[in-house]
């Protein structure tokens, strides 16, 4: 492919994100969740549904299954490696540090692989696509902070 | 061999009267193949719209001032041609609506819910397009009327025989669409008005792929209702009609109130006014319609005859050369079909061919194609989708190859 741009989608579409669209980590049905979401994107209809565990305060485990594009299933992919094991606040903070910087209003690194997903910032429309596990995330953890505020 | 080159200089000769066409995205030549998203306009729509904005802009009907009276001849000439372009009988079955949803939402409320209840039907077919689904399923829950719908095999094509066997006493209306927005089929219109009336059950097609590919004659199709959309025939957005037989439009009850549709309010009583004036309450999209009015002459310029020739041609072409890719599962394979061809290529999902495409200039619809059922019957998540216009040529078919064999490798 020749033509402007093509760094652009080269940097869309690295064999990082490509190896974990193909591969997917942590893909598949948990079988006893704390926590679950779906994430729905209506653009194109893709559907994920985020699986996590919650012990003590951390996130001991997390899943995702669903359909998606490479940007989505990469995203959720190194979204679940990044939050296993870290405290819900630290998930919360990761969370808004993604969903603000691949949306461009904030002009932060990203931590180790995830900065890889940052060329859908040259994308408007595959923002969503990225930020669709995470968003599935948010809502599974703040899901069950309203319950336990309630308790 | 003649023919062929002289249908390739009429595309091109076409093409030269689509402005936004002769540009470069990402560094390539745009080559447009999402029209049954939303077609280009050729410069006389752009022109007439600009015309009307400087020189003839005034509310229409009510001012006895020249400006008036220009914006009002303007906006019911467009009525005139568009009754003339459909062949309707009369100007008064010529409603004037945002577009096809709006038209369909229309008959919906104004036509079926008066007069259903439990027990009744209406009946569609598993090929509808969001707009002539979700109106129906929503005056199933305001009425308790059952949605029913007509199966479709693995080509896309209608189980007419089927939809037949679903046409008993309690349907209220059939509605079908006329071109498939996801898969590029024809139904049998004709036929299925046939078989419907034969059984006194009143028929809506959903023309918004119909009216830009095909010659449409609503006396001839003797359908009740005829619905379609200005932007998918080179005219502006937000404009559409509702063809609908005279007597039928005249019983019914208005669809939204206000300025327009009235001929007298009083607080004890309101006097709607006559046809098709009833339905088009407040100010309307007046430059909108003088647009659409000049993309009818537009197309009737051209001539729909050639505009299907040309279209047939070239997605024969386009099939062939898809079908050439290794990996690639055409959807909707129809022997009748028109303009589309949607397909999955390898395991790519269709979000990331079109974004890659698009790096290549070439604009393809990937999606759901707000058929969410016709994906589902097909077990994808969405496809791609191809469509072509009398503006495309075989230069796009190949570049739209070329690029996609680009994505094959990305992702080998």
């Amino acid at each position: 492919m020749s033509g402007a741009g093509d760094s652009e989608i080269r940097e869309l579409y690295r064999s990082l994100i490509l190896d974990h669209a193909r591969s997917p980590r942590h893909f598949g049905r948990m079988e006893e969740p704390t926590h679950t979401a779906d994430g729905i994107n209506p653009l194109c209809g893709d559907k994920l549904e985020v699986f996590i565990s919650v012990q003590d305060d951390t996130i001991a485990d997390v899943s995702f299954e669903g359909k998606g594009c490479a940007i989505s299933l990469a995203s959720a992919s190194m979204m679940s490696e990044r939050i296993i094991g870290q405290s819900v606040n630290d998930a919360i903070s990761d969370i808004e540090l993604v969903s603000q910087s691949l949306s461009g209003e904030s002009a932060e690194t990203l931590p180790g692989k995830l900065e890889a997903l940052k060329g859908v910032r040259e994308y408007p429309s595959r923002v969503k696509c990225a930020t669709l596990a995470w968003h599935a995330l948010r809502a599974a953890i703040t899901k069950d902070r309203a319950v336990a505020t309630t308790e | 061999m003649l023919a062929e080159e002289q249908s390739i200089s009429t595309a091109d000769r076409l093409r030269a009267d689509f402005p936004a066409l002769h540009q470069s995205v990402n560094g390539r030549p745009l080559v447009y193949l999402d029209s049954a998203a939303s077609a280009q306009q050729p410069s006389s729509v752009i022109d007439a719209v600009a015309h009307y904005a400087r020189h003839d802009h005034a509310n229409v009907h009510r001012g006895v001032h020249t400006l008036s009276h220009r914006a009002t001849d303007a906006y019911e000439g467009a009525r005139d041609k568009l009754a003339g372009f459909i062949n309707a009988n009369s100007r008064r079955e010529v409603v004037f609506t945002s577009g096809t949803t709006e038209a369909i939402n229309l008959v919906a409320q104004s036509f079926v819910r008066p007069k259903a209840g439990p027990g009744d039907k209406i009946l569609i077919t598993h090929m509808e397009h969001h707009a002539n689904i979700v109106p129906w399923q929503m005056v199933c829950e305001q009425t308790g009327a059952e949605l029913v719908v007509a199966p479709i095999d693995g080509s896309g094509t209608l189980d007419t025989d089927a939809l037949y066997a679903l046409m008993d006493e309690r349907v209220l209306l059939v509605g079908v669409v006329h071109v498939s927005n996801a898969l590029g089929t024809i139904n049998p219109v004709e036929d299925i008005i046939r078989e419907a009336h034969a059984r006194d059950i009143p028929v809506l097609v959903d023309g918004a792929q119909g009216v830009p590919h095909k010659t449409v004659d609503v006396q001839a199709l003797d359908c009740e209702f005829y619905t379609f959309s200005g932007h998918k025939m080179f005219g502006p957005t937000g404009t559409g009609v509702l063809y609908g037989k005279e007597a039928l439009l005249e019983a019914m009850p208005p669809y939204q109130g206000g300025g327009d549709m009235i001929l007298e309010v009083s607080f004890d009583k309101t006097l709607y006014n006559e046809l098709p004036y009833k339905f088009e309450a407040g100010t309307p999209n007046i430059s909108g319609f003088v647009g659409l009015g000049a993309a009818v002459d537009y197309l009737l310029d051209v001539g729909l005859d050639t505009v299907s020739e040309l279209e047939n041609e070239l997605l024969e072409y386009m099939t062939a050369r898809l079908a050439e890719l290794d990996g690639i599962r055409l959807i909707g394979t129809a022997d009748n079909k028109a303009s589309v061809q949607s397909f999955i290529l390898s395991d790519i999902h269709p979000h990331d061919l079109g974004t890659i495409l698009d790096h290549q200039g070439v604009a393809i619809r990937t999606g759901h194609h707000c058929a969410m059922p016709v994906m589902q019957f097909f077990d994808v998540p969405g496809t791609a989708r191809a469509s072509l216009a009398l503006y495309n040529n075989r230069d796009d078919v190949d570049q739209l190859v070329a690029a996609l064999k680009v994505a094959q490798e990305m992702f080998a």
